[in-house]
């Protein structure tokens, strides 16, 4: 029996009501947060920092300035022209620490915006992303005695397989019983932590061989590690792990929009019960879904640890925050390529921007910079959920929404 | 007990519903005698026990009562399974953790940050909105509870402002969900954000370094005059946070609220069927819109427990997902306060296990944590009962 044919089993939130016109809360968003459209996400990033600007100035700091140097930490200053020599070196530095973050949220990013597209909505990307990291350390870690590119394939692989795994067990679930999958994500998202804070803590059976009164993993063995192009290896510079993003969005674009697997996943997005009738499997769709998001967030896990982290500690288990802005990723990039791509740019320059390495503490001090990155990631997705109000401040109707039908 | 199922198989005037209840207790039984203050250092009786309930559950399964019949079996394994895992460790270990009275008393502690929020969750929920956004809302009380207080001076300033923020945050959500019909589990999700961002900006810009303040203003603890004398009830209830007993007090005044009287009907039947609400003349979007600002005020003093009625202090992100365990809550309660009640005590002494744990085993610590997040997940898989929301959750309401 699949979820759709029971509609209420299973504690299934915003499963069709007597008002609903029978569709599910992600699916309305799948069918209207996707594709097209420049002007709307760059009026809400526009709007949310309007707002974080009023923030910093009702607190008595200069937004202008603050703005200013957040951008100088990103390293984006790079890329002009008129940056001066002298400055060049700091801002490379600067630029690869944001790259390096883009790529996790790339990832997680994917992994929330695939699930999007076949009307789900995957909190999860957080747990599997942590669930993907734990395999990549171990992985990494064991094996000294591989060869440099078939161990990173296997450490990467079993991150992305444990990663699709978490997420399949929400995809089972909703496709077997209906349980709703926002809430099933958001569980294993903590599940996860707990997993690790297991496994890595004091004499959890993956803690460091060598102080047993710490609780972190062992390192990657050198030969796990991902090949660094730009910039020193010893300072963090930029992994070849940006390429494997890349790629994924290659294959998230062309399995979407030009394979019968797409042409599917959209279909049960759009309109399950048409796509049922059609002959098309709901269920095996979400389980499929779901496998491939949790196998996006991951690999970003895995790149993570085998491109710049080399070990996992359970404090850094507890704040990571990467899956979590793999969501406001997803809908202020549409569920598009493109704009995932773009959108993950920004919140990588956003938080290596605030930073404590990258932001000048005379200006703006960086613990209340990066809560200001996460009041701005609030607003965008505050402001993506009502898509109406960003819409209705260009000019209300439906007339401005005709890219919507062309790109379905 | 025993005799109840012993009298299960002299006559079937015992229902398998009996039966399995019995053979639940059994299995608790089990574990129990293991423990301190009976400590029975063998593990015999505790399998034999357990053995007798798993038995008693496979009769209550074969009779039809599969839930009953799972739920025996489980206790019968989880029982003489945690039996045996007790007889193995130290008796002074033991004692350390099990101290029923105080283990008691912490539940309370944990269970009412959870009880707020999930009565917060409960009001919004049963009148079709859904609200991913407690963590935020709690998050919010708790700093707004100790700045309140710390301004103010008093730990009654210190509820209101609270009070206030929360259902300032919540107003955000219901225009949002409500007005602007956006997507409530985006819109929960980006409330629970700005709440992180807004409470962590606002405590570094105020309190920076040094932290709150230490003496700060905090809610008072009851102390019962002649129960606290009482032996065991004495250590477990006599001197309890007053949030505590208004957490309780609320659950009452909210079960009657929303089950016997008339303007809980409407509330229910505006999250129920809101087309039918209107049509007999109510507003749906005013009953939402109250009810959801009475979530982030509900779930505001929960957040306010935890920074001016236990800890005394704040951090960033101090809830740390006690917002979702209260969503947790609120599901396997199966939307209603008597539920909710259930298992914030379930889950906070779940919590109050692990906060002793580590005393002997860190890992099973890591174990008890877990629990709510995995339990909730096996309820939404419906494997222990089916857990229904208010038919109308989560769509948007158009008037025609």
């Amino acid at each position: 029996v699949s979820a759709v044919d029971e509609p209420l089993a299973g504690g299934a939130l915003g499963e069709p009501g007597p008002d609903g016109g029978g569709q599910t809360s992600a699916a309305r968003l799948a069918a209207y947060v996707q594709g097209g459209g420049v002007i709307v996400p760059l009026l809400t990033v526009l709007l949310a920092f309007l707002a974080g600007g009023l923030v910093i100035l009702v607190t008595g700091h200069n937004p202008i300035s603050t703005y200013k140097a957040i951008f100088n930490g990103t390293g984006l200053n790079w890329l002009l022209p008129w940056t001066s020599s002298a400055d060049r070196p700091a801002a490379a530095l600067n630029l690869q620490q944001t790259l390096i973050l883009t790529v996790p949220l790339i990832l997680t990013g994917l992994a929330v915006a695939f699930a999007f597209r076949c009307g789900l909505f995957n909190i999860g990307g957080q747990g599997q992303y942590l669930m993907g990291s734990y395999a990549a350390v171990w992985a990494g870690s064991s094996f000294a005695g591989m060869a440099h590119f078939p161990h990173v394939i296997v450490a990467a692989l079993a991150a992305a397989f444990v990663g699709a795994l978490w997420a399949g067990i929400a995809g089972l679930l909703k496709a077997t019983v209906g349980a709703n999958e926002v809430i099933s994500t958001i569980m294993l998202n903590y599940t996860a932590i707990y997993v690790g804070d297991y496994l890595f803590g004091l004499g959890g059976p993956l803690q460091n061989d060598a102080q047993r009164s710490v609780p972190v993993s062992n390192d990657i063995v050198p030969g796990a590690k991902l090949h660094v192009f730009w910039g020193d290896p010893e300072l963090q510079g930029l992994h070849i792990g940006i390429f494997v993003a890349l790629l994924a969005l290659v294959v998230f674009w062309v399995v979407l929009n030009r394979s019968t697997t797409g042409y599917e996943v959209r279909a049960v997005g759009l309109n399950p019960e048409a796509a049922r009738s059609s002959g098309m499997s709901v269920g095996r769709n979400y389980l499929l879904v779901m496998a491939v998001c949790g196998f996006f967030a991951g690999l970003a896990g895995a790149m993570d640890v085998l491109g710049w982290q080399f070990r996992i500690a359970t404090n850094d288990i507890d704040i990571s925050q990467i899956g979590f802005y793999g969501i406001a990723v997803a809908l202020l990039g549409r569920n598009t390529a493109v704009g995932t791509f773009f959108a993950a740019l920004l919140f990588g320059g956003l938080l290596s921007g605030t930073s404590q390495r990258n932001l000048d503490p005379t200006i703006f001090e960086p613990e209340l910079a990066s809560n200001l990155t996460t009041i701005i990631q609030g607003l965008v997705v505050l402001f993506v959920s009502a898509d109406v109000l960003v819409i209705s401040i260009l000019r209300s109707g439906r007339r401005l929404m005709p890219w919507r039908r062309s790109r379905t | 007990v025993t005799s109840a199922v012993a009298t299960a198989e002299r006559e079937r005037t015992v229902t398998p519903r009996h039966v399995g209840w019995g053979a639940i207790a059994v299995g608790v039984i089990a574990w129990y005698i293991a423990l301190p203050p009976i400590l029975v250092r063998s593990f015999v009786p505790s399998v034999v026990l357990g053995v007798i309930a798993i038995g008693a559950g496979a009769w209550v399964l074969g009779r039809g009562e599969n839930r009953l019949g799972w739920g025996a079996i489980a206790a019968g394994v989880i029982g003489a399974g945690g039996a045996v895992a007790s007889t193995r460790s130290g008796a002074g270990h033991l004692a350390d953790v099990v101290t029923w009275s105080a283990l008691f008393a912490a539940m309370l502690r944990f269970a009412t940050p959870l009880l707020f929020g999930a009565l917060g969750g409960i009001v919004s929920e049963r009148s079709g909105v859904v609200n991913i956004g407690i963590e935020g809302m709690m998050l919010t009380g708790c700093y707004f509870g100790i700045y309140g207080a710390d301004i103010g001076g008093s730990w009654v300033i210190g509820l209101v402002v609270a009070m206030v923020a929360g259902g300032v945050l919540a107003l955000v959500h219901a225009v949002f969900s409500i007005t602007l019909r956006a997507d409530q589990i985006v819109g929960g999700v980006a409330i629970n954000l700005l709440a992180l961002g807004i409470t962590g900006y606002l405590y570094v810009e105020h309190y920076g370094e040094q932290g709150t303040p230490d003496d700060v203003s905090r809610v008072p603890d009851v102390t019962l005059p002649l129960i606290k004398d009482i032996p065991f009830v004495g250590d477990a209830i006599g001197k309890t946070n007053l949030m505590t007993w208004l957490a309780i007090l609320l659950v009452i005044v909210l079960a009657v609220f929303l089950f016997r009287t008339p303007q809980g009907l409407r509330l229910r039947s505006v999250g129920e069927h809101p087309r039918a609400a209107e049509t007999v003349g109510l507003s749906v979007i005013r009953t939402r819109y109250l009810a959801v600002i009475a979530s982030g005020v509900f779930a505001a003093l929960g957040g306010a427990y935890l920074s001016i009625g236990f800890l005394g202090s704040f951090n960033q992100n101090l809830t740390a997902g006690r917002g979702y365990i209260a969503l947790a809550v609120v599901i396997c309660g199966r939307w209603r306060p008597g539920g909710a009640l259930a298992f914030a005590c379930l889950f906070g002494f779940s919590s109050a296990i692990a906060q002793r744990l580590p005393t002997f085993s860190d890992s099973g610590a890591v174990l008890f944590q877990a629990l709510p997040y995995v339990l909730t997940i096996i309820v939404v898989a419906g494997v222990i009962g089916r857990s229904r929301p208010p038919a109308a959750i989560g769509q948007p309401y158009t008037r025609e």
